[in-house]
């Protein structure tokens, strides 16, 4: 049987070995959720190259138009490079068309992307976006390059150990201070448990009012210094 | 004739010396002979509709479409050349599923016009090629619903997004016209081929602007549309013609966000009102005879 991405024949198993030697992996905690103004993406900050630290302060938020982002988990080398096209194409479409892209169509571009190159792509994408027309939405891209449309959405290797948190705690139409401490809550657990987890918080708020950048930091125990914008 | 010998006109990337591309405006031409076709951007919809000049006894009634559907939500009606029409057509179907290939949602109306003005301009530029001879006419509706990306699982939040921006509005009908220039406009009601003067007229009676309020409904606009091929008839009244008629409304109206045919019934309606309107002017212009 042919190997389809990562996934070994039985079609369960993970290839452990599937990174080439020396490869940077984003082994990683990434989520993105609703709430009542928009969307908020929030990650851990740890890069990894086997079990060395490649980098505790990486930014895994990434933006592709100027209230769409993503974040990314999976190989750090294709997923910027996946990132950097859609970026492209976004910016070309908002330019030609007359009118800035929505999240549906920077989710288009990423799935076909991503499903079209999943047997050379180790790339796990979760897109958040605002639009005047949609409001918030959250799509996530799970390896194979399937779309999944999504109150909210967690990944990463992280990821696992938060599904109970998230489904204990999640709520549909929370405030932004709500949202902000529950992606804080989720993504704090992850670091905890999660081996390839940790560093800073980063968060993204995307709104009407456009992208707020937050920051925490684990030696505040994660309450500061949030937003230099008020 | 215009200028016949200046030499300006055999060729399609030759300007004349006051800034004229003849092979164009003969082109133009070509179309100014076509049966005539219209379009009405309505407040719930566009209707479009053509004047189908019967060329043979022998050609099967109803047959032979003319009006093409692009893609779900778009369509089609051209007067000239058929062939380029048909060619036309291909090449907005070709757009339109390119377009869906790319961003997995339907084109959008300024795009596809955009497109085809820009395909139809090209035939103006090299001396291997003629520009079409046609000028077409784009209808359909851009959804105002949100549409799920094209192979996407999943809803989201079962409230819906947060964060709307209340009162914005995108979406609606659209038309265009493309000529073999590759001029093309956005319009509230256009015409098109030999009627299509007394169209324009009969057009521009109608309530179209949907700023100024009561704008007229799709309905409506079946009737006048085939009021106004009759009407732009009358100065070929000799030969015989057929009415074709396709309209889209939005998700919620009655062709819910498709292009397709006008039901036989309601074009057989429009017409039987058409050649009522038409013979109550004939007697108000014998009175005013008398």
């Amino acid at each position: 049987m042919q190997q389809t991405g990562m996934l070994g024949e039985d079609g369960i198993h993970i290839d452990m070995n599937h990174l080439k030697s020396g490869e940077v992996n984003l082994g990683t905690s990434i989520m993105a959720i609703n709430f009542k103004d928009g969307v908020i993406l929030g990650a851990d900050s740890r890069t990894t190259t086997g079990a060395y630290i490649a980098n505790r302060v990486t930014d895994k938020l990434t933006q592709v138009h100027d209230t769409i982002w993503c974040c990314r988990s999976g190989s750090a080398a294709d997923t910027q490079a996946v990132a950097d096209i859609v970026q492209y194409h976004l910016g070309m479409y908002g330019v030609t068309n007359d009118e800035p892209p929505t999240t549906q169509t920077a989710a288009a571009l990423f799935q076909e992307l991503c499903y079209e190159n999943k047997d050379s792509l180790s790339a796990g994408i979760i897109i958040a976006g605002w639009d005047h027309r949609h409001g918030g939405q959250v799509y996530a891209i799970p390896l194979g390059g399937s779309l999944h449309k999504q109150a909210y959405s967690i990944g990463g290797s992280g990821s696992t150990y938060i599904y109970g948190y998230c489904d204990a705690n999640w709520r549909e139409g929370m405030s932004e201070q709500e949202g902000i401490a529950f992606v804080k809550g989720a993504l704090q657990e992850a670091i905890k448990w999660d081996g390839s987890s940790g560093g800073v918080i980063r968060m993204v708020v995307l709104t009407a009012k456009g992208a707020v950048r937050h920051l925490y930091l684990p030696d505040r125990n994660y309450e500061g210094p949030g937003t230099d914008k008020p | 004739m215009t200028s016949i010998g200046t030499g300006y006109d055999l060729s399609n990337s030759v300007f004349s010396p006051d800034g004229r591309n003849f092979q164009v405006e003969y082109a133009v031409k070509a179309v100014e002979n076509g049966g005539t076709a219209i379009g009405i951007r309505c407040k719930d919809g566009v209707v479009l509709a053509l004047e189908k000049l019967v060329t043979s006894k022998l050609l099967k009634k109803d047959a032979n479409k003319r009006i093409a559907t692009v893609d779900r939500n778009a369509g089609v009606v051209h007067s000239g050349l058929l062939p380029d029409g048909r060619h036309f057509v291909s090449r907005a179907r070709d757009e339109a599923s390119s377009w869906r290939g790319t961003y997995k949602a339907p084109i959008p109306g300024s795009a596809l016009a955009n497109r085809m003005g820009a395909y139809v301009q090209a035939y103006t530029l090299y001396n291997s090629v003629r520009p079409f001879g046609i000028t077409a006419i784009i209808g359909g509706y851009d959804a105002e619903t949100e549409l799920s990306v094209d192979g996407a699982v999943g809803n989201g939040p079962k409230v819906g997004a947060g964060g709307k921006t209340q009162g914005v509005k995108e979406g609606g009908p659209f038309l265009y016209m493309v000529e073999p220039s590759g001029l093309y406009w956005g319009y509230y009601g256009a015409a098109t081929g030999k009627g299509r003067q007394a169209a324009k007229a009969e057009l521009e009676k109608l309530k179209l602007d949907p700023k100024e309020g009561n704008c007229i409904s799709l309905e409506e606009g079946v009737k006048e549309a085939a009021r106004i091929i009759y009407v732009a008839h009358e100065d070929s009244k000799d030969k015989e013609f057929e009415l074709e008629m396709t309209w889209i409304s939005s998700m919620s109206g009655p062709t819910k966000g498709r292009h397709e045919e006008v039901p036989k019934a309601l074009r057989e309606e429009a017409e039987r009102l058409a050649k009522k309107s038409m013979e109550g002017e004939e007697e108000e212009e014998e009175k005013m005879e008398g």
